[in-house]
């Protein structure tokens, strides 16, 4: 398929004496917004460092924007890879502002030896507003919220102009209000650059309501895959997080999801 | 005040001892202080000395064995707490008490005298010869352009390792690169600060600077600064009151740290903020 900009074909990884991943395949075309589900421990945040070269494989191939993935072209792929973790334990003393930080996700892309100019500080200035944070662009980055801090992540990730999107429990720590402000702040970056996006959760309620195709996963493989309507229901999260389905539907009733 | 001792070669090489060591160890200090790493650069520190004092056991070069060892220490804990297999603490707490061992193991199979191992411990900046002063000169000049020039990958690493090799940045490398430095600026201070007392001016300078900006190169500015301030003054206030110089001048980095820490602007923010707490609590 000639827009397919993901490619993991029967990966496998592991750490000493757990098996992460157990031979997942998964194409993700250009453009798509896809959510991947599953419990703690299912391998989805494994499968999002196979695809940004941060992981490594025992067995299978990964290929991601046209280039195989050794342990050797990693670094150079991911200038073009945006990735926001959750949020982040950062030192409050920790002497650089929120505008530095973000400029931070353009050092990569710069190279070695080369100092951000005009150009850069103008995309980072951009960035920061489109999220929101123009106004605490001077403060000291351990000075923000939860909220405030993974708002900076997506400027940071912006500001890299990258081409691929992967979010790793971006929501995880935050609260009502800002889980749902950085949900759809999510789909307006997607939206507005046009952006292949990977949205790795455990939570059915920080998935956001416009994902293209949801992936599930449980014990490092794929164990099902379709649109948010054919695989989101009670009996398949049933079996997923193993609870019985009146405990599903008790669990989901008044949810985003419901 | 009798002040012709400044005319004298020796004291002279002390002064410069004291600047360019006071520089090279404040900026190592900065990546120690922000990096959360303290206890690395202490076993570093330890391990130099145990090297030094293998150097003067078997008759060669002491820097050669405290390189040689400052560096083996780091690439071994590092890699252990890099890879999660110990926890940091643990391996630099193994590393550390093996070096300590190693050190006084050296120095009590040690034929005659322990002079030159005492020195070692101690320090004495006021031995140092011209070619003392030009290797310091160009370590720190080294240490000084690394920073310069990959200011940037560096200021991402202290940040956050794992963003930083998110988003290209060759991180490890950089983490690395700072531990060589660390081992090499601990090498060539060693024998004017002492083994014992080397750590405290790394981290001293680099802690009082922390106290009192939120711009990281200001913070490598007044880091670099307190040390050669501690330096400087540590030097007079040993020959005014006739004490050993490498214990004045680590006492007077810890002053300058007390002084920072009480007038912290980020204390007064945070006595502000639990103010302004208290005040909407009632």
């Amino acid at each position: 398929m000639s827009n397919t900009v993901i490619n993991i074909k029967n990966a496998v990884v592991s750490y000493r004496e757990d098996v992460a991943l157990r031979g997942v395949s998964l194409k993700v075309k250009s453009g798509e917004f896809v959510g991947i589900v599953g419990p703690n421990g299912a391998g989805k945040t494994t499968l999002l460092t196979i695809v940004n070269g941060l992981g490594h494989l025992l067995h299978g191939q990964v290929t991601v924007l046209g280039h195989r993935l050794t342990r050797g072209n990693g670094h150079f792929l991911r200038k073009r890879v945006g990735y926001v973790a959750q949020v982040q334990n950062i030192d409050p003393r920790m002497p650089l502002s929120v505008r530095e930080v973000v400029m931070i996700g353009r050092y990569g892309l710069l190279g070695l030896l080369r100092r951000p100019g005009k150009r850069d500080w103008k995309v980072v200035d951009e960035a920061l507003e489109l999220v929101g944070m123009n106004h605490l662009a001077r403060r000291p980055i351990g000075h923000l919220s939860g909220g405030e801090q993974q708002r900076v992540a997506l400027a940071r990730c912006l500001a890299q102009e990258p081409e691929l999107f992967l979010l790793d429990e971006p929501t995880a720590s935050l609260d009502w209000r800002a889980r749902i402000d950085i949900l759809e702040l999510v789909r307006l970056v997607h939206d507005s650059r046009h952006l292949t996006t990977m949205f790795v959760t455990h939570d059915l309620g920080s998935l956001p309501l416009a994902c293209d195709r949801v992936v599930l996963m449980k014990e490092g493989l794929i164990w099902g895959e379709g649109s948010p309507s054919e695989v989101l229901t009670n009996e398949k999260l049933s079996q997923l997080y193993d609870i019985p389905i009146s405990a599903v539907k008790e669990r989901r009733r008044g949810t985003i999801l419901a | 005040m009798d002040l012709s001792i400044f005319s004298y070669q020796f004291m002279q090489n002390a002064i410069l001892a004291a600047f360019l060591g006071g520089i090279a160890c404040a900026t190592i200090g900065v990546f120690v202080v922000l990096m959360h790493m303290p206890f690395i650069g202490v076993c570093m520190a330890h391990a130099a000395f145990a090297g030094a004092l293998l150097g003067l056991w078997l008759d060669f070069n002491p820097l050669i064995g405290a390189f040689a060892f400052s560096l083996l220490s780091a690439a071994i804990v590092g890699p252990l707490a890099d890879r999660g297999q110990l926890s940091p603490e643990t391996s630099v707490g193994v590393i550390f008490s093996l070096m300590l061992g190693l050190a006084f193991l050296f120095m009590g199979l040690m034929p005659g005298t322990k002079s030159g191992a005492l020195e070692l411990l101690w320090g004495s900046i006021l031995t140092n010869t011209r070619s003392d002063i030009i290797f310091l000169g160009i370590v720190t000049i080294v240490v000084v352009g690394v920073v310069f020039i990959f200011y940037k990958e560096i200021q991402a690493t202290i940040f956050h390792r794992d963003m930083a090799l998110a988003v290209g940045i060759p991180a490890t490398i950089i983490l690395y690169g700072i531990l060589f430095l660390t081992g090499a600026t601990i090498t060539v201070t060693l024998r004017s600060i002492g083994g014992l007392l080397i750590f405290s001016l790394i981290l001293n300078p680099a802690a009082a600077a922390y106290q009192l900006t939120y711009s990281l190169k200001r913070m490598f500015l007044l880091a670099a600064g307190f040390g050669v301030l501690s330096g400087w003054m540590g030097l007079l206030f040993s020959y005014l009151f006739n004490i050993p110089s490498g214990a004045t001048i680590v006492v007077t980095s810890s002053v300058i740290f007390m002084i920072a820490a009480v007038f912290s602007p980020k204390r007064k923010v945070k006595g502000w903020q639990q103010k302004l707490l208290v005040g909407e609590g009632q």
